[in-house]
This record gives structure tokens, sequence and C-alpha cells, in this order.
């Protein structure tokens, strides 16, 4: 019989051997500070912490309700992001754990010929497609700003790139029949805020973009049913596109024949029209100043050496990750002269065209003492990373060409 | 040695599997208690400290407008000045 004896015995020696409690939560693991980038707002640089939300290893804690937690840098030397280790967005408090025996996808709506609902069983019979994808979550490096913003201020960590597995949402949608004039598909998942006053979080794509053969809807990742925390039982995947239409939990997919018209629609995730260099349109939604946030922005981030790493004298390995929207990584290159001259690096594998792509350099330092590397992504449409920000009002697209300086001795 | 490895432990083990929103303890002035009672029934107030010190009076004054016009947390207009007031002294720029 396990009993409590056992298993605070047991807790005991896992403590001993983790040491500072990295594997269960203690109270210095959970003052312990965590070395983030300077140039990140103080409050957050010395509020975050490391903290272990259930199923998951300790991310990097920006708020605990809604939780938003990022993921170290040091999981993302892979090009596939560990589940346990998957960041943790949400907008809303009310974050029910879902019964696989009562949960249902209600798919309808006013531009549908008909509705049909769908038990996670009944996903499963449809044609499974399989996909490696970055999720992104639009704000990521918000917290690099400068000027800064207000919103959560994540660093490097609100991403991650995952096999998902799942049903094409397009199948789900030739069940009930589209109208010709069904302008946007329209999601809804089983979170809600607090108070019923708060605009529940729903989000549309375009149908153009719905019925892509890519788009799924999705119900493992990496093998394994989806963490509760990344959309149990199922959630819409958009390759290409960022996080926020990824809805989560989802319980409801609706065709409409006019612009869903909601808080998380306008006035949310809304970046300036003619700023950024994007190619995926959103033009139901559009304005006159701007447009709903679209496809990921190319981007590349160096992984290893960490910044502010010790090295050794001798040649040392830059490792990174490059991606963008979809369009598939063509080259990255490296600099280690303050962006004067860049070296190209060797790519890894291709898991395909919305995946991380992973990319190594042997650089060569000349002398000991602080040295500085840059890293800088082109995709196969020819866009590359901005060295100036593209400051805009919500935090969005954050692709400065990243660096890190790290001592070799 | 081995009392303390073992109460921290049952420490450790106290807790819920769940993980457990810890108290976040803001700067004790005037003010703090309208927004403990206002602000974190619909979020934990770490919030706050992440978007310090930064934003300056009118960024702080459109972030408690922005919860009750476009979140419709229930606020009094009262409330909304003292806790406007306290995030312009403690959190702001």
């Amino acid at each position: 019989m396990f009993t409590r004896r056992h298993l605070i015995k047991a807790a005991g020696a896992g403590l001993a051997l983790t040491g500072s409690g990295f594997g269960l939560r203690s109270p210095e693991a959970a003052a312990a500070p965590i070395d983030l980038p300077a140039a990140l707002p103080e409050g957050v640089r010395s509020n975050a912490m490391l903290d272990a939300l259930p199923g998951k290893k300790p991310l990097i804690k920006l708020t605990y309700r809604p939780p938003n937690y990022e993921t170290p840098i040091e999981y993302f030397r892979t090009a596939i992001t560990p589940n346990d280790a998957f960041f943790v967005r949400y907008h809303l408090s009310n974050i029910p754990e879902v019964d696989v025996k009562t949960w249902k996808i209600v798919v309808g709506g006013e531009g549908a010929n008909g509705q049909a609902e769908f038990t996670l069983d009944d996903l499963k019979r449809l044609p499974a497609a399989e996909r490696v994808a970055v999720n992104l979550c639009s704000g990521n490096r918000r917290g690099l700003f400068q000027p800064h913003v207000p919103g959560v201020q994540w660093s490097y960590g609100a991403m991650g790139c995952a096999r998902w597995k799942g049903a094409r949402l397009k199948d789900l949608l030739d069940k009930i029949g589209l109208k010709k004039e069904a302008i946007e598909i329209v999601f809804d998942g089983a979170d809600s805020g607090i108070t019923d006053k708060t605009p529940d979080f729903i989000k549309s794509i375009p149908t153009w973009k719905a019925i892509e053969d890519t788009t799924l809807v999705a119900y493992e990742m990496n093998g394994a049913p989806l963490p509760h925390l990344n959309g149990f039982p199922a959630r819409v995947v958009v390759p290409g596109w960022t996080g926020v239409y990824w809805m989560k939990h989802v319980t409801s997919i609706s065709a409409v024949t006019k612009p869903e018209g909601g808080f998380w629609m306008n006035p949310a995730y809304r970046i300036p029209l003619g700023k950024f260099p994007i190619v995926a349109r959103f033009t139901s939604q559009e304005t006159a100043v701007n447009t709903p946030i679209t496809e990921i922005v190319v981007n590349s981030l160096i992984t290893s050496p960490a910044d502010g790493a010790n090295v050794r004298m001798g040649p040392v390995v830059v490792g990174g990750i490059a991606w963008d929207g979809g369009y598939g990584i063509s080259t990255v290159e490296v600099s280690s002269d303050g962006g004067k001259t860049w070296v190209a690096a060797t790519l890894g594998e291709d898991l395909g065209r919305f995946a991380f792509r992973t990319f190594s350099y042997d650089f060569a330092p000349k002398a000991p003492g602080k040295q500085t590397v840059m890293a800088r992504a082109t995709n196969r449409i020819g866009q590359s990373q901005t060295t100036e920000l593209i400051h805009n009002p919500a935090g969005y697209h954050h692709n400065v060409v990243h660096s890190v300086t790290f001592n070799v001795a | 040695m081995r009392a303390l490895i073992i109460a921290l432990a049952a420490a450790a083990i106290a807790l819920p599997a769940a993980a457990q929103e810890q108290p976040v303890e803001l700067k004790k002035a005037p003010g703090l208690d309208k927004v403990e009672g206002n602000c974190s029934g619909c979020h934990s107030l770490d919030y706050i400290m992440m978007n310090s010190p930064f934003p300056n009076a009118a960024l702080w004054d459109a972030e408690v407008t922005k919860m009750i016009k476009a979140f419709g947390a229930p606020i009094s207009d009262a409330d909304a000045k003292a806790i406007a007031d306290y995030l312009k002294q403690n959190y702001g720029s």
C-alpha cells in the first residue's frame, strides 16, 4: 500500500536530489529569481519566476490567472517543443476541465446549409492529417518593445512547435456545406470570463484560410492528447498564422456571411495597415487604418550559447531555430562583427514549411573575451528580419534580429 | 538535516497537485484595498507588477477604463479613481 509516509519519504529523496527543488515546489523555488533580458520592464524582471502548472515542467510564470507562462529558451534547442514545456496563454480566467464524455463541437452558422455535432470519436473517424507547425503568440517579445506597451510582457518563449494531428477543418465544414456568401469561420472555446459582461474569447478566420488543407481541428500534439492547458480535447490549428486563432477547447465553429464583430476581433489583435510585409490578408476585417494580425513574420532565435554564458576558448557552435508564416526558411546567416558581414549557417532537418528549422554555425573566436553573435533568417519569398523594431500599439510581430553575448575564456 | 528535508517535502506535498496561485504582494499604500477588492476577482495582481513601472498617468487611466468599458468590470467611479491613483503613485512612471 502506498501510504502518506512513503510519499513524504519519496518526495524527500526527490527534493534532496534536485537540490533547488526544481522538480517539486518549495519556498526556495518559488522565490528563485530568473535571469530575464534586461530590456524587459523592471516589474516583470523582478516578479516573474519558474513555476510548474499541472502536468507541466517549471515554465516562466508571468501571470497566475489567467495563466500566462512562457517556455525557457533551452527547450528551443530542438525543432519540436515538448508538450510539458509548451507555453500557456489564456485571455480569460474561467478555464473548465473539459469532460470528453459530454464535450462536442457544434458546426453550423447562418453561413452554412446545415448543422452538425462532432464528438471526439467523430473527429477521430474523419481522415487524419498531421502537420508540424509553430504556434506563436502574436505578442511574443512584446516585453522587449521600446517604448514599452501594455500587455503580457513576454520575452522569447511565447511560442512552440509541435506535430499536430487531427481532422481537416474543411472536412467538418464539408459535412454541413457552406453558402457561397460565407466569408468567415468563427471559433469559440470552453473558456470564458468571470463576469458575463466580459467579452467571450471568440475569433474568426477568412473562409479561404479555414478550408486550406493545412488547417486542422487537432486532438493530438506530439503523439499524445493535448495537455489541458494547450486545448484538450481539441483545438484549431492554423499553420502559418499567429496563435490567437488556434482556439483551444473548441466548442463551436460557425460560418458567417458578415464579419465577426466581437471585441477580440476589433479592437483587439490589430496591426496598423501597411507597416508589415504581410502577404495573407483578412480583407473582410480590414478598416481604413488597421487589419487583424494574420501570418507569422520571419524570425529566428539563437538558443546556444545562452546570453551571458561562459564558454571555453576554441570552436563555439552557435545554434538556433528559424521560422516564418509558412513560406519556408531559405537561409539563416550569422554575424560576429555587429552585422557588417554575414555567413550562412547550416540548416537542420526540414520538418515542413510551418515548422521550426534548426540551424548551426561553427564560430571560431579569434581571441578570448566578450563575443556577440547575431542571426538573421530569410524565407523563400525573400522576406528577412528587421534591424529596427517596427513599433505598433499592441506590441505584435517583434522580429528584430536576435543577438547573444557570451564570454570566451 | 533529514528533519529539514522531510519538513520541506511535507510543505511541498501539502500543496495540491494543481499549481496554486501564490499571494501577490503589491505595495502597501492608500487604495490597495480597492485594487485587491475590485481587480483580483478576474485576474491575479501580478498583471500590475508585470506592467510596471513604465505606464504614465494617462496609460494607467486608460487601463482602468478598459477594464470597465471593454471587459465589463463592475467598478464604481469612486473606486476606479482610487485604483487609478494607486497605480499611478506606486506602479507608474
